[in-house]
């Protein structure tokens, strides 16, 4: 187990370096002069010039690559063109609604999924896994904002339980602070956890029509028995999959619905640089979405490898 | 399976009708606005605006008295060519690349494979976009661009995901035996046995484009005015919901009934498809 880990380890380094590798090309290197296209058309010269020394644009593209990703190691982001802060103390604001919001809804989509999966998959055909189903369709086929917006006008706007939107701040306290996610929480959640239901549901299935399934019913274990001892361990392996497709899911999906609540996470923020071009912010932003799914999947595999042996074995 | 049963359990399969009608309804709206809408949707008439549904407009007229209807039906277009090609993309790159990196399990180009696909994975769809957006602006095209990309690792890990655990039955072992390569098991034996869950994948791939397109242009990275689509309409009706609730509710319920249509289908596809399900009577 060591050994893997140590091995996936690797392969986490060998990612992020590339997906830096990647990002940065795309931001620095495909616009050609970032200077001149952070300033539009009509800049001076003279001040294109004086973003260029600011950038350190007059550096070699090996420096500033150095120097790009020796300041994320040691969390110095540089500072924004319009915001005329430096990125980190921005993004760490933005991140505080972020990250909450994106652990919120997953959480509520496993709490949701894995009793609502178990139970259609054992009342298999029955009225229950029928009803279960078809919800699970509706939730899966709805668009989440577009619930987001229903649910303001419902529960905000008519019977006003929640704000239409905004972040009152964690200085105002955890509980009033939770309520202002719990809206988008639940939009965010809502289609994900249709979908690990289903999958749940459907592994279980494939899972207990295998022949150790009917070994151990035949050897006298009950349904119950053979559901929780030999099939759902070996159904959550795709179910496990899912979590980590999910993640990323939310993470995009936040940055939407970030915009319906206006909550000024880092989905609003990346939308207010991409309309001001302010390509630092939208580098650094990008950067860290794309380490957050890489370090999430890196967790996954070590959970397959852990739910399922012979993964490791293999490897 | 003789040709009359398969027939039989076509219409057996409720949901495949259901499904495959609703498809069929979208799709023909979109097919007939390239050439008939109600209404000219480039046309403004701000003295109708925000009327409520009709006789004349069906699905009333939006903030500036354009037929929500007409812009509905084009608004189709967009939506189902955006998902297509991106189902198209993620498929004809994706499965290939999973079933390779099966093959050459544990191997260096297994190893490549599922490396690259992680990094592709670790950029969402949404993400690729606003990098798209970022340097080149919005655009339905980048919109494709961007959910196709995202579709190939996942394809990659499904495909090779479901044929690792193949590679170990006996029935591949004997393939083995009877001296076919790996290139033609994959081909012969792997694909035919994952089909069923491609087309799941696929399934909620297509709706999952649609609803990506939709939320793409409701933040504004997807397709530009004036070209009608069902994500900028809802952006659009969003401060109106409070007045003009009819704004909001038909392109989002003719995205939910879509995408609702195409997971019916799918759903009743792979009841058809899988021989396991048909031979149980699942």
């Amino acid at each position: 187990m060591l050994y893997y880990a140590v091995k996936r380890l690797g392969s986490l380094c060998i990612s992020l370096i590339i997906a830096s590798l990647v990002i940065f090309t795309c931001i620095e290197i495909v616009p050609g002069d970032p200077a001149s296209f952070m300033l539009g058309i009509n800049a001076q010269p003279d001040t294109i010039a004086a973003l260029r020394e600011e950038l350190g644009l007059n550096q070699s593209l090996t420096q500033r690559y150095f120097g790009w990703v020796g300041g994320l190691l040691t969390g110095d982001l540089g500072t924004s063109y319009t915001y005329r802060s430096p990125v980190s103390e921005i993004v760490a604001d933005r991140i505080a609604i972020s990250l909450p919001l994106a652990i919120y809804a997953l959480s509520l989509t496993v709490l949701i999924a894995f009793p609502v999966g178990l139970i259609a998959a054992s009342k298999r055909g029955s009225v229950t896994d029928v009803s279960v189903m078809g919800a699970t369709q509706l939730g899966i086929a709805i668009p989440n904002f577009w619930f987001a917006m229903l649910m303001v006008l419902i529960f905000a706007i008519n019977l006003r339980w929640f704000s239409a939107g905004g972040f009152p701040g964690w200085d105002a306290g955890f509980w009033v602070a939770m309520k202002a996610l719990t809206l988008p929480a639940i939009a965010l959640a809502l289609p994900q956890a249709s979908i690990l239901s289903r999958v749940m549901r459907s592994s279980l299935l494939d899972t207990l029509s295998e022949d150790y399934v009917r070994t151990a019913r035949a050897k006298g274990l009950t349904r119950r028995q053979v559901m929780w001892r030999h099939a759902l361990r070996n159904a959550l392996i795709p179910v496990l999959t899912i979590i980590g497709l999910q993640f990323s899911f939310l993470l995009a999906g936040a940055i939407i619905i970030e915009n319906v609540f206006f909550l000024p996470g880092l989905g609003r923020l990346v939308f207010q640089a991409i309309t001001q071009r302010d390509l630092i912010v939208v580098e650094s932003v990008i950067m860290l979405l794309v380490f957050a799914v890489i370090v999430v999947n890196f967790l996954v595999d070590l959970a397959y490898a852990w739910v399922d042996p012979r993964l490791r074995v293999q490897s | 399976m003789t040709h009359d049963s398969f027939v039989q359990s076509l219409f057996r399969s409720r949901n495949l009708v259901i499904g495959v009608g609703m498809t069929a309804v979208f799709a023909i709206a979109a097919l007939v606005s390239l050439i008939w809408t109600p209404y000219d949707v480039t046309q403004l008439a701000i003295a109708n605006k925000m009327q409520t549904p009709s006789a004349t407009h069906w699905f009333g007229t939006d903030h500036f008295g354009r037929d929500i209807l007409s812009m509905l039906m084009v608004g189709a277009q967009t939506s189902i060519a955006v998902a297509f090609i991106a189902v198209g993309i993620g498929m004809g790159i994706g499965v290939p690349l999973g079933l390779t990196a099966a093959a050459r399990r544990g191997g260096v180009l297994d190893e490549i494979i599922m490396r690259g696909n992680d990094l592709v994975f670790a950029f969402p769809s949404l993400v690729i976009a606003i990098m798209i957006t970022a340097l080149f602006g919005p655009s339905a095209v980048n919109a494709i661009i961007a959910i196709g990309i995202f579709n190939i690792p996942v394809f990659a890990r499904l495909s090779r995901g479901a044929a690792l655990p193949l590679w170990t039955r006996d029935f591949i072992m004997s393939a083995r035996v009877a001296g076919k390569g790996a290139a033609r098991i994959s081909v012969e034996h792997i694909l035919p046995n994952i089909f069923n869950l491609l087309i799941v994948q696929g399934t909620i791939q297509f709706s999952l484009g649609i609803l990506a397109e939709a939320g793409l242009s409701y933040v504004g990275l997807g397709a530009q005015p004036p070209i009608p689509s069902w994500g900028r309409m809802l952006a659009e009706s969003q401060t109106l919901i409070s007045i003009a609730p009819h704004l909001a509710l038909f392109p989002g319920c003719t995205i939910l009934l879509t995408v609702l249509g195409l997971n019916l289908a799918g759903d009743g596809l792979r009841d058809l498809l899988d021989p396991r399900i048909r031979r149980t009577g699942r």
